[in-house]
């Protein structure tokens, strides 16, 4: 018999729960009444920095999986992926309807002139195709290895977001640069384990040689 | 929350303080009592608050537009001396000692001193004065200020004439003010005006707010309001009045000068480097309104800058 699949059974719909926490919380606050005194601006920032909280999330389930070899971790990445790209979906129609309310014009404007909106409108498109190939279907349909070569975007992506968030401050930069300095870590991980990969697979190589 | 004020509201209509506190009561007797209602606790507080000045008079320039609630005028602040999120003033200026105070005027002036509060204010009759407040960052309130006209102090201690500019300074006391241990921005803040725009009628300097001492987190004991210009000039909890010849440092332009100039007008046509000045949100309203040039002071100050590249003069 299968084994009681715990991780997917429970943890998962916890964990999904748990992710929607933020929204409950914007929810409730309209709710009870208990935005500041500018509540659209609330609501843009709660959205704006939970999607840059989801994308390190997710960059952090790979480091996780292979730190604590806890293999199911693999599993919540791409829910938790698709869940920076609705805090960045909700954040993006917050700017569009809520503060602008469909003044194209001046959103193009913005997207056009403002660098910090530049890059987060940026890495809200690159966000786009990643979430349309999450279903099994498209990744089979087309290819592991492409799939993954697209998937890496999200590092540009994670980028994007911290220099949207670092270039919007007026003047106390210390929370972006924690964004940041996340950041670097997980891809300074990245880059250790290919770097350890290659120079074992030169290892090898050059085993293979001296044994000719 | 997001609640459309209504248009043109004359300032005789505007809600006395007891129908306003009266409003509250009942939303809080007809809605769900004890959801969120953590502010609505502070009310009694704003009623028995002490009157430390006698009431003010009518000023000529009031806005006839509806106030904003003293709870967003009181949780809502940039001052970053307690912090740099909108919240923090409130939350952390509670062991602030706004009294006793003293202001020291001193430079280019025939009667420099060191004033008590009491005695520097005494001399005037405060008026209120309902001013629009525009923040750099692309919000605005309505603001019911008390106070007295800087131009009024600038008379008593007498400049000479080699004084072409004022430059004011901020307290500076990290025990009580925890943001200051932080350098976010260089301690003590300080801002300056030119002479003929701090003997402007319009320039305030603030001692209450709806009727009430300001509170702590607005800039307690005095403050300075430049209804023309960006809120940030509205330098807060006053120390030092400097009479001085050349243009002094202020605190913004230290800290990005490409971004905050010394004149900091309120200016739809030239934008922050970052984000458009032309539109801005009112707090309490939904969708945002033009930005007027001035502030929508005009008539009362575009003359001091004819003939001034105000792109330039930002």
């Amino acid at each position: 018999m299968k084994r009681f699949q715990w991780e997917k059974r429970i943890l998962k719909p916890a964990v999904f729960a748990l992710a929607l926490a933020p929204l409950l919380g914007l929810l409730w606050k309209a709710y009870a009444g208990t935005f500041s005194a500018n509540p659209i601006k609330d609501v843009t920032e709660e959205t704006g920095i939970w999607t840059l909280r989801f994308l390190l999330i997710t960059l952090a389930v790979t480091p996780l999986r292979s730190i604590t070899r806890w293999s199911p971790a693999g599993t919540f990445r791409r829910m938790l992926g698709l869940f920076a790209f609705f805090y960045g979906f909700l954040h993006f129609t917050t700017y569009v309807y809520l503060d602008q309310f469909f003044a194209f014009d001046e959103i193009l404007r913005d997207i056009a002139k403002r660098p910090f909106i530049t890059v987060g409108f940026a890495a809200f498109v690159l966000m786009i195709p990643l979430a349309l190939t999450s279903p099994n279907r498209v990744v089979r349909w087309i290819g592991g290895k492409r799939w993954k070569a697209l998937h890496r975007t999200v590092y540009v992506v994670a980028l994007g977001g911290v220099i949207h968030y670092l270039w919007l401050v007026k003047a106390d930069t210390s929370r972006p640069l924690l964004y940041g300095t996340a950041l670097v870590i997980l891809l300074l991980f990245r880059l250790w384990t290919f770097l350890k990969s290659r120079r074992f697979s030169v290892k090898a190589a050059a085993g293979l040689n001296a044994n000719a | 929350m997001l609640l459309r004020r209504g248009g043109n509201l004359k300032s005789s209509e505007i809600t006395p303080e007891l129908l306003y506190v009266n409003r509250r009561q009942f939303i809080r007797s007809t809605s769900f009592a004890g959801l969120g209602l953590a502010y609505e606790f502070l009310l009694p507080e704003f009623l028995s608050g002490q009157d430390r000045w006698p009431r003010g008079r009518k000023g000529p320039f009031d806005t006839d537009e509806d106030p904003n609630s003293y709870k967003d005028i009181t949780t809502y602040n940039n001052f970053y001396e307690f912090g740099v999120d909108k919240s923090d003033p409130a939350e952390n200026s509670a062991a602030f000692r706004p009294k006793p105070w003293t202001v020291r005027v001193e430079g280019e002036v025939k009667k420099p001193a060191t004033y008590n509060l009491e005695d520097l204010v005494k001399p005037y009759r405060l008026e209120d004065r309902i001013y629009r407040m525009r923040c750099v960052e692309g919000w605005s309130m309505v603001i019911p200020w008390r106070g007295f006209p800087l131009a009024d102090l600038i008379r008593k201690v007498e400049p000479t004439s080699r004084a072409k500019f004022v430059a004011f300074e901020t307290l500076f006391r990290p025990e009580e003010m925890p943001g200051q241990k932080r350098s976010v921005l260089q301690w003590p803040y300080v801002e300056g005006l030119r002479m003929d725009e701090a003997l402007n009628p319009l320039t305030l300097l603030a001692v209450g707010l709806y009727g009430k001492d300001l509170a702590n987190q607005n800039g307690a004991p005095m403050r300075l309001v430049v209804p023309w210009k960006y809120g940030f000039k509205g330098i807060k909890s006053i120390v030092k009045i400097r009479f001085v010849q050349s243009q002094p440092p202020t605190t913004w332009n230290i800290s990005a000068p490409e971004e905050y100039g010394f004149y900091s007008n309120v200016n739809p046509e030239v934008d922050h480097p970052r984000w458009s000045q032309k539109s801005e949100r009112r707090i309490g309203e939904f969708f945002r309104r033009k930005t007027l040039m001035f502030n929508g002071y005009a008539d009362q100050v575009a003359s001091m800058y004819s003939g001034m590249d105000l792109k330039r003069n930002f």
